[in-house]
């Protein structure tokens, strides 16, 4: 007996719900050889619209659970992942035109960086704060705090559509950010496969949304989207960035500068989406 | 039994009798330049007086750097940074940092009176807040300089190169200091640019580097108005850019350095809420909400100027406010007893007259505390609004003035909702005695610092700096060292990307009115 | 007393005083003053302590200064409380009060001289004509009352000590307050030992002697104590709140003084009614004194700057506002040799 394969249908993920993209479009997603793979959602700035909606509303939840409630949720995604390696391989040496084995160093680094930001979410604030000896008597302490809703525009390249991605989504929402990330536009399918991890994985909605589509087309929008904190510019060397980092001074926006290729994992992109807060209080016996 | 008492003839004890410090202290030169290179140099721009706000009378002529001026001073502290600083061991660095500390404490009285002459803030305030803590700043860093592995970048990490630091006129040597100090200390050279209206104490703090030999070029400092600072921090050869002042001068900043990969700190304006609840240790609050708004006549970035005070204890903490406000006396800031001091500008006092007309406009009650001015100079009475909306400019927009705005709340929930809802975000302030609650509100506040049961401490282990519209990076502490560092690791900022300095993005926006 | 030692309040009514029935309510309980005493606002002490701080700051200069010196010396309850006292030390004690400095004649007498009850009688002689108000121009004679400096005695011990230096002539009776009871969160029998110490000083013709009560700050641990007792006292019907014995470190400071202004203050606001404060013990220098008079001026108003309102408890402190009297008249330094010893 033969099946006949379902194909899947890619959509944006946005607030924890799979819609089609407001604008009704697509885009053709083929292998390096051209070969017709999916139709992805093109996405518009309305859907981005959406998206920074979507990641307000679950920011301050997010941020309010727990450091530990937030490390079991990355690693349950690193769980959820292992459990669906292959379907990830196969998307990834498909669109990337990469073998087997290449495909699945990628999916594998992708799992271990989940398992890797999950350990710092209870962790960073130890590394990065400190408790300040102030000519006074007073209680003072410096801590890093989520800045907020963070835009990114992922890494684009070969060897980044799942890596890349989760190297600078998981930094992002470790802390209690929310993100509104624009995939990979030449290899999307690994982003929307991923969304429907986050979407079994104990991830509340609006914490990570994905749109697919063209970066060069939706990103001026969130650069300049007031109700953004931050702009995460991993994957836009091949932008004209230096727009968007202009974009994002019309309301301050921390922005972090294009890396080409796939981001390693590190301390500083966390600590770099976040916000010092120090608390003074004062402190007597009597 | 009680009776009336005799007060001494014409005045009460409580005007006391002047108390003016003496300005005899000060050496005070007609005219001062450039101090570029290790000396003072002539400007090729248009001088300009320094006055004081509190006569209008000139103090000195001070020298404009142009852009050729800008270039000099940027040129001698890449030399300096390439020939002496950068090879000096962080020992030895630290060790001047350490001689300007002390020079700074010789000095303190001479600075505190030129900067109160120049600015017009209280001498109590420059005497006491101001200089102490500018030598305090000198004295943190310069036990970092020789730490730099512990400063959270691991081994070895790097100075930025040449730092183009423009500071603004409500703390002009503090503001000095929180740029200078960390700078020098992880191992930069600097061009610094005070305020037009306020170089004096940078020009003395010249002299202070003279006397501590510190090599020639590590320093410079340019004076002028808007547009030298402008120059300096779109100058290609400067490597890191540290601003504060406005938000609007910053995001002209953010703008002119995008896509050149200097590093920036931005420290910006405010509209802290200071939230009252009825739990409150209430003479302290009292205090505390002076303090947080009529400290330097409202000129701090981070002045609580609105207030939130708990519904059911709304007219009780107005009432005591007045009565309050009836004793701070305004005046001479050179009087020892003056609380309130002189507007810094004709120009600030403009902006002030006329949100607080906006204010009235708008229907939010006005009250403002019997003040008699001087004849002359720039004056402004605390003021307090009531029946304030959110909506009013006067609760939205930083006044940079003794201009305080009272809004209500009913839960800690509206309490933390209205804080936060301003594009600011630098501090606030929380008033209970009940520790919890202080806590889970600090929590939920979108500020970079919050003072629970005081206000408007500043020290220089604590970092300071903004979320959101307030600018971002931290002065002070452990976090302000790594402001002027570099992973070793990484490349240096400045080749991280292929549209450094020298890309056309160099002059394409043109920013006016850089540092105020 | 019917409070318990369990700390469980017990319903019983306490003694009438009109004050706090106008304020709490004709039945007053223990329980109901506690409430009252438990909601006040709390201090912080960080926050008061710079404020005093900051008044400290205040520079005193010229005219202000020879007035405020003056007025310190106008505002002094000069004080000898010691076991060694006898007829001829309080002689001494008086003939400095009444003449402060024989080399200026147009030197102030201070408010009055206080001493131990059974040393009323030498003090009432020695002033002859001169006992009487301040306000005329007169010194009053202040006795310490109530088993000082500990307290420690019955009731009944307390309000005899009470009535027999009323009867002696004494015009103000310094109080101390049990403290023990207070730590112990037994308001009602400080409240009702206040009352029946209060009623003591009643005169035969109706009148009362003027009451201090001294809360001893230095052994209440803590400046919200130093609240509720300021309150508690004007509850019960003290005329002046003071802060110490003298015999008990730490005596008076500026920020629990400021703190006790500020009750006054309060209760000026809620009530119209003006209470005196009296910082004892420890304040030596005229300096200080300024401060003192500086932190009344700015935080109960100038009104406050007279014998019926304000009290400085001290003996060493006259000698030194003489000495920057002398300064000011002379222009220049003067020395210990140049005024007398007492």
């Amino acid at each position: 007996m033969t099946h006949l394969t379902i194909p899947k249908t890619y959509k944006l993920y946005i607030g924890g719900k799979f819609p089609r993209t407001e604008s009704g479009r697509s885009y053709e997603v083929t292998t390096p050889k051209g070969k017709f793979l999916a139709n992805a959602a093109l996405a518009s700035r309305k859907d981005g619209r959406d998206a920074v909606v979507a990641a307000r509303a679950a920011q301050p939840g997010w941020a309010g659970a727990t450091a530990y409630n937030r490390g079991q949720v990355l690693y349950r995604i690193a769980e959820v992942l292992e459990g669906r390696r292959e379907q990830f391989v196969a998307e990834i040496s498909a669109s990337e035109g990469v073998s087997k084995s290449v495909a699945t160093a990628q999916v594998e680094a992708a799992i271990d960086s989940w398992v890797w930001f999950a350990g710092w979410a209870d962790k960073y604030v130890q590394v990065a704060g400190t408790g300040n000896p102030v000519a006074g008597p007073y209680f003072n302490l410096s801590v890093p705090e989520p800045t907020g809703v963070v835009a990114i525009v992922a890494p684009q390249g070969k060897g980044a559509s799942l890596l890349g991605l989760v190297n600078v989504v998981a930094p992002a929402i470790v802390s209690g950010n929310t993100v509104v990330v624009i995939a990979s536009q030449q290899h999307p399918l690994s982003s929307i496969s991923l969304a429907e991890v986050f979407a079994t994985s104990d991830l509340p909605g609006g914490v990570v949304n994905v749109l697919t589509g063209s970066p060069a087309e939706i990103a001026p929008w969130l650069a300049s989207h007031a109700d953004v904190n931050a702009l995460d510019l991993a994957g836009a060397d091949a932008l004209d960035w230096v727009e968007l980092e202009i974009a994002a001074a019309d309301t301050l926006k921390r922005v972090l500068h294009p890396e080409p290729g796939v981001p390693p994992r590190t301390l500083d992109r966390i600590v770099a989406l976040t916000e010092t807060k120090t608390v003074w209080h004062t402190k007597s016996l009597i | 039994m009680v009776k009336d008492i005799d007060i001494p003839a014409g005045a009460g004890f409580l005007d006391y009798a002047p108390a003016p410090e003496s300005t005899s202290i000060l050496k005070l030169r007609d005219s001062y330049g450039l101090f570029i290179d290790g000396d003072f140099v002539d400007g090729h721009g248009t001088p300009f007086s320094t006055v004081s706000p509190a006569t209008e009378k000139v103090i000195a002529e001070i020298a404009t750097a142009n852009e050729r001026d800008v270039d000099l001073a940027v040129a001698a502290a890449r030399r300096a940074y390439d020939k002496t600083w950068s090879k000096l061991s962080g020992a030895d660095r630290g060790k001047y940092l350490f001689r300007i500390a002390r020079l700074v404490q010789e000095r303190a009285r001479e600075l505190a009176v030129a900067e109160s002459l120049d600015n017009g803030k209280p001498i109590k305030e420059s005497r006491d807040v101001d200089v102490p803590l500018v030598a305090a700043w000198f004295f943190y860093y310069a036990g970092w300089a020789d730490k730099l592995d512990y400063a959270g970048l691991g081994a070895n990490p790097k100075a930025l190169g040449v730092a183009g630091q423009v500071i603004p006129w409500n703390f002009p040597l503090l503001m000095l200091a929180w740029k200078v100090a960390p700078a020098l200390a992880a191992g930069n050279t600097v061009v610094l640019k005070p305020a037009e209206t306020t170089s004096l104490t940078a020009l003395l703090f010249a002299e202070i580097l003279q006397q501590a030999d510190l090599p020639k070029g590590v320093v410079n400092i340019v004076t002028g108005a808007g547009a030298t600072g402008a120059t300096l921090v779109r100058h290609p050869d400067v490597d890191k850019v540290a601003f504060t002042g406005s938000t609007a001068v910053g995001r002209e900043i953010a703008k002119a350095i995008a896509g050149t990969g200097k590093k920036v700190t931005l420290e910006l304006g405010g509209k802290a809420a200071n939230i009252v609840f009825d739990d409150a240790p209430i003479d302290q609050a009292i205090e505390g909400i002076v303090n947080g708004i009529f400290f330097n006549q409202g000129h701090v970035c981070c002045a609580g100027s609105r207030l939130l005070v708990q519904e059911n204890i709304h007219d009780e903490v107005i009432d005591r406010l007045k009565s309050r406000l009836s004793t701070l006396r305004l005046g001479d800031p050179l009087d020892k007893n003056t609380d309130i001091g002189a507007i810094n500008s004709q120009e600030q006092l403009e902006r002030i007259t006329a949100l607080v007309a906006a204010g009235e406009a708008e229907g939010a009650e006005r009250w403002s505390a019997p003040c008699d001015f001087p004849e002359n100079g720039f004056w402004y009475a605390p003021t307090i609004f009531t029946n304030v909306s959110t909506s009013s400019r006067v609760a939205r927009e930083e006044i940079f003035g003794p201009v305080l705005s009272v809004l209500t709340f009913r839960t800690p929930a509206e309490a933390i909702a209205k804080a936060n809802n301003t594009p600011y975000g630098l501090s606030a302030g929380i008033w209970s005695d009940k520790g919890s609650k202080i806590l889970a509100v600090a929590d939920k506040l979108r500020a970079g610092v919050i003072w629970a049961n005081t206000f408007n401490r500043f020290d220089p282990a604590s970092p300071f700096g903004g979320y959101k519209e307030s600018g971002y990076g931290r002065e002070g502490g452990r976090h302000g060292l790594t402001a002027y560092l570099a992973a070793s690791g990484s490349s240096s900022p400045r080749s991280d990307n292929p549209r450094g300095s020298s890309s056309p993005r160099s002059g394409r926006i043109e920013t006016k009115g850089a540092g105020r | 007393m019917n409070a318990t030692n369990s700390g469980v309040t017990t319903r019983t009514a306490l003694a009438p005083a009109e004050r706090a029935t106008r304020l709490l309510g004709a039945e007053l309980t223990e329980k109901s003053l506690r409430l009252h005493l438990e909601g006040l606002p709390g201090v912080d002490a960080v926050g008061l302590e710079q404020r005093a701080a900051a008044l400290g700051t205040r520079s005193i200069k010229t005219t202000s200064k020879a007035w405020a010196l003056d007025r310190i010396i106008e505002l002094i309850d000069l004080t000898t409380l010691e076991g060694a006292d006898t007829p001829g030390k309080v002689r001494s004690l008086v003939a400095k009060a009444v003449t402060p400095d024989p080399s200026s004649p147009d030197t102030p007498r201070v408010a009055a001289v206080c001493v131990y009850g059974d040393m009323v009688p030498d003090a009432v002689a020695a002033l002859g004509a001169l006992h009487g108000d301040p306000d005329d121009g007169l010194i009053s004679v202040a006795a310490v009352a109530t088993a000082f400096p500990s307290g420690r005695a019955s009731l009944a011990v307390k309000l005899a000590d009470t009535r027999d230096a009323v009867a002696a002539g004494a015009d103000e009776i310094d109080m101390v307050i049990d403290r023990g009871a207070f730590l112990a969160g037994r308001y009602g029998e400080v409240f009702e030992q206040i009352v029946a110490v209060k009623e003591a000083c009643r005169r035969e013709d109706g009148s009362f002697a003027s009451l201090k009560v001294i809360l001893e700050t230095g052994e209440l641990n803590s400046y919200d104590n130093v609240r509720r007792a300021s309150w508690l006292a004007i509850l019960a019907g003290g005329d002046f709140i003071k802060t110490s014995t003298g015999k008990v470190s730490p005596a008076a400071t500026l920020p629990v003084t400021l703190l006790m202004l500020e009750v006054v203050r309060d209760w000026y606001r809620l009530t119209g009614e003006k209470i005196g404060v009296k910082p004892a013990g420890g304040i030596r220098t005229s300096k200080d004194a300024i401060k003192y008079l500086v932190t009344v001026a700015e935080t109960v108003g100038e009104e406050w700057l007279q014998p019926h309102l304000f009290r400085f408890g001290a003996s060493s402190l006259l000698n030194d506002v003489l000495l920057q009297r002398q300064k000011l008249q002379t222009g220049h330094y003067s020395g210990p040799d140049y005024v007398t010893i007492d």
